[in-house]
């Protein structure tokens, strides 16, 4: 097996992921399909890592783990504030702005 | 299968063990992530979320990423994921997306958007590691895997190690700040119940309202106060028991009154 297999499942997963910060409206989905994106970012550096014969790639998949964490942690704060004020986790309602 | 073994030994491919490993793994987490983007209920897509995360996780393993793999167990299938669930569990588990589109023909242009986009980065990859040469990480392994990224991290990625523990922190407070309900009233407290008692329209349950039970003879909760002049106090009773049939009759244990005269 050639070894950019996993580059190229990463690739997909990243285009799945993609597709559903599109297509889907549910606020906590679309999170999840951009945590789905992070990972397969993450499988990428791994592999680069494996590839080029050092540590910077785990050392940078490390980091966006802990990024990935804070932006889960804020990220939900924020649905669940707008879902106190609105009772809804939809994107589509919120659009404040565009009245 | 000699020449499946032969050719494994080739520089820049993988051993047989983990080729199958990944023909295996890899199609089951394309439709785990797949039957996240298609499944109508929240819970379905964490689940399967979940599922392809644990698929990354032996892929870290099995590339000499120990510490990575059972970061991404630990970290996102454990603490990421319960996070989600939680927050599903509080925004409602049915919350199921409606089908219809809000934009006409959104989905099939994020569709044909997402194929040119996976044409694009698969040509640019694919240029750029066909052939390759894999050097592995058997050198920089060496001395362990979490020593190797722990001297990586504390050496040369220092500063930026600093500046993600800031991050972690600041992410935590504002967590807390925006979770938090701000309440738009205060509290009532001892002081102005007492004072709205002694405003009411009725003075007679100023003081309270009066205890259960008949005195001297049983003081049960669920058994009525007799008042001066013999007859029992419904109030004395809390509303749930009496709705409830569980209040007794306090006419067992109402005193008889002797009509005896002393002459």
């Amino acid at each position: 097996m050639d070894i950019s297999n996993y580059i190229y499942l990463s690739a997909i997963l990243f285009t799945i992921g993609a597709i559903g910060v599109v297509i889907r409206r549910n606020a906590i989905v679309v999170f999840m399909c951009i945590e789905l994106m992070l990972n397969a970012a993450n499988l990428a550096f791994v592999t680069f890592s494996r590839i080029h014969g050092n540590l910077a790639g785990q050392v940078a998949s490390f980091f966006t783990m802990v990024v990935a964490a804070c932006e889960v942690v804020v990220g939900l704060a924020i649905i669940v504030t707008i879902y106190r004020s609105r009772r809804s986790a939809s994107v589509d309602d919120a659009s404040l702005l565009k009245r | 299968m000699s020449n499946l073994a032969l050719g494994a030994l080739e520089v820049g491919k993988t051993l047989t063990p983990e080729a199958v490993l990944f023909w295996i793994l890899a199609p089951l987490a394309v439709v785990a992530a797949l039957g996240m983007l298609f499944a109508k209920k929240a819970v379905h897509s964490a689940l399967l979320l979940a599922w392809v995360m644990v698929t990354l996780a032996i892929f870290y393993i099995a590339q000499d990423a120990l510490f990575l793999g059972i970061v991404q167990i630990v970290v996102y299938t454990g603490a990421v994921m319960m996070l989600f669930l939680f927050i599903l569990m509080l925004v409602g588990v049915d919350s199921a997306d409606s089908l219809v589109e809000s934009i006409r023909g959104q989905r099939s242009a994020a569709i044909v958007a997402a194929i040119g986009l996976s044409g694009l980065i698969l040509s640019l990859i694919s240029r750029a590691t066909i052939g390759v040469e894999a050097i592995g990480l058997k050198d920089a392994n060496s001395g362990g895997n979490v020593q190797g990224l722990a001297s990586e991290l504390f050496t040369k990625y220092v500063f930026a190690f600093e500046v993600v523990s800031a991050l972690l922190i600041t992410a935590a407070l504002g967590a807390m700040v925006l979770a938090q309900s701000t309440t738009t009233k205060s509290r009532t407290a001892q002081r102005d119940q007492s004072i709205a008692r002694f405003r009411g329209a009725s003075l007679a349950t100023a003081a309270g309202l009066p205890g259960s039970g008949v005195y001297a003879r049983h003081n049960a909760v669920d058994v009525p106060a007799l008042l001066p002049d013999g007859t029992p106090a419904p109030l004395s009773v809390s509303a749930t028991l009496e709705a409830r049939g569980d209040m007794l009759s306090s006419k067992p244990f109402e005193l008889e009154v002797k009509e005896e005269e002393e002459d």
